[in-house]
């Protein structure tokens, strides 16, 4: 198998790789075997770190918490989609008077740190007089922004990488602006930016943490709770462990969604044909 | 204009300490991010799978957990004191070093193999296939994308400010006591990244426009 960066190895070439095969295994074990020694030297396997993780009061809270912080998330992404939706319509407008706004509103929410935005809901609006506002509407409106302003950009892409022929065969056969778009345009933007779009979802999941710094009582509120329970020895590393492991659990079982949506739309021939969106719009995804 | 010119010695360290989180941060993430990235698309299968599971684990766990773990659960292991600021770096690079990382292995794929073959095959040697032909092509498509990671990277400066890191995030905690409204500050704040992310996006702009490959 050759690659870009080396041919296929020779005599040589293969003893080195085993070299630092063998290198790369002690670093690796050396790392990680000084990790597990501090946390078993300092105490953190003791069962009395762990007990509090064993009972089914706690089983349950666990459990409490993980649909807020999924409800919060499941809010966010369908808001976000919607929102990214309208904003690239409005965004690939005909009329300055609307692209414009658009295109400033944007901008704007994708410069601004989602943290800060859940801020300015929770702390910086119920002053003004609004009264509704509870740590779980400020996250998920404030995710909502963020993440509607980067699908709109996400979908645009989509929609600018498709081939002029697509657009022009459908006026050609007579269909107005509102036809092309809804019947040609986004059903295949959409297809061809599925990866994209649910990698920016996994963002949502893992934005729904910042919840925790506005008193949102998800997962980590919990984490923090329990981790710093005196009476059970403070088990902040354990907690941390349990809470991870859900974290990351939810979070692969999105990502492999993401990566079985790519690899289907990959064999399909009619999709491929606007691959090269894609790699555009993992520019547009950050964070 | 008020709340931020009365309240400077707030706004101005701790857009300062921000600052000084995404330099620090970034220059380390590139660092081990360009590690990491070399390891994924090195001929050593291990190294490969050591790469793989470094990204996919950290990319899929929120970097408020991580910031968590630095900021409760490393004093608790006892290996000598460490700053908030200072674990919050350590946080920050591990996290968007993940990224850098991906951005560098997509930027060699981006390189068609043909190219290296033919470089091969006029008889060049490994290091000026690799600064002649190799790396000339893979910056140029890295350079956009690095520079989106910089810039969500200076907007995650900000979750620093939930673990006693007194940065941007953290202004709005240290004027309420001042008895500033909240939403002016925030707006302050929010505007002041408006500015800052703006410059990164025109200079990620016009390296774009510079080293766009025209092929």
């Amino acid at each position: 198998m050759s690659s870009v960066l080396y041919d296929v190895p020779g005599p040589k070439a293969i003893l080195r790789n085993r070299i630092l095969a063998v290198v790369t295994v002690v670093v690796v074990l050396a790392i990680l075997g000084f990790i597990i020694y501090r946390l078993a030297v300092t105490g953190q396997f003791t069962a009395e770190k762990w007990r509090i993780f064993t009972f089914p009061l706690v089983h349950q809270n666990i459990i409490d918490a993980t649909l807020r912080t999924l409800s919060a998330f499941a809010v966010a992404a369908v808001a976000s989609l919607v929102l990214g939706l309208l904003l690239s319509i409005g965004r690939l407008s005909d009329h300055a008077i609307i692209r414009v706004p658009v295109m400033l509103f944007t901008e704007l929410f994708r410069a601004i740190p989602v943290l800060i935005l859940m801020m300015i809901m929770y702390y910086g609006l119920p002053p003004l007089g609004v009264t509704f506002m509870t740590p779980f509407l400020a996250v998920v409106i404030g995710l909502t922004l963020y993440n509607g302003s980067v699908l709109a950009e996400v979908f645009r892409a989509g929609i600018e990488s498709l081939p002029k022929g697509q657009t022009e065969a459908g006026y050609a056969i007579g269909m107005r602006k509102s036809a092309v778009m809804l019947l040609i345009q986004y059903p295949q933007a959409i297809r061809a930016m599925m990866p994209v779009i649910i990698s920016q979802l996994v963002v949502v999941l893992k934005d729904t943490a910042l919840g925790f710094i506005v008193t949102f009582q998800e997962l980590l509120y919990l984490a923090k709770f329990y981790g710093g329970q005196v009476t059970y020895g403070s088990p902040i590393i354990p907690s941390t462990i349990v809470f991870g492991t859900i974290y990351i659990l939810l979070c692969l079982a999105l990502s492999a969604v993401a990566k079985w949506v790519e690899v289907r739309s990959r064999r399909n021939p009619r999709i491929t044909k606007v691959a090269p969106a894609v790699q555009a719009a993992n520019q547009v995804e950050i964070k | 204009m008020d709340p931020l010119i009365n309240n400077l010695d707030i706004f101005v360290p701790a857009f300062r300490n921000t600052i000084i989180l995404f330099v620090v941060s970034g220059v380390a993430a590139l660092i081990l991010g360009t590690i990491v990235g070399g390891m994924r698309v090195s001929p050593v299968p291990i190294m490969r799978g050591v790469g793989t599971v470094y990204v996919n684990f950290i990319r899929n766990t929120p970097l408020t957990l991580l910031m968590f773990f630095f900021a409760f659960g490393y004093p608790k292991l006892e290996l000598g004191k460490l700053s908030y600021m200072t674990l919050a770096i350590i946080a920050l690079s591990l996290y968007t070093a993940t990224y850098v990382a991906e951005v560098i292995r997509s930027g060699f794929n981006t390189v068609p193999v043909g190219q290296a073959e033919a470089a091969r095959a006029i008889g060049l040697p490994f290091a000026q296939t690799m600064s002649l032909v190799i790396l000339p092509q893979a910056f140029r498509a890295v350079i956009p994308p690095l520079m989106s990671v910089f810039i969500a990277l200076l907007k995650n400066t900000t979750v620093a400010a939930g673990f006693s890191v007194f940065e941007a995030g953290a202004i709005r905690a240290y004027l309420s006591e001042r008895g500033e409204p909240a939403i002016v500050v925030l707006l302050w704040v929010a505007a002041i990244f408006v500015v800052l992310v703006t410059v990164l996006s025109l200079v990620q702009r016009r390296l774009e426009n510079k080293w766009r490959v025209a092929r």
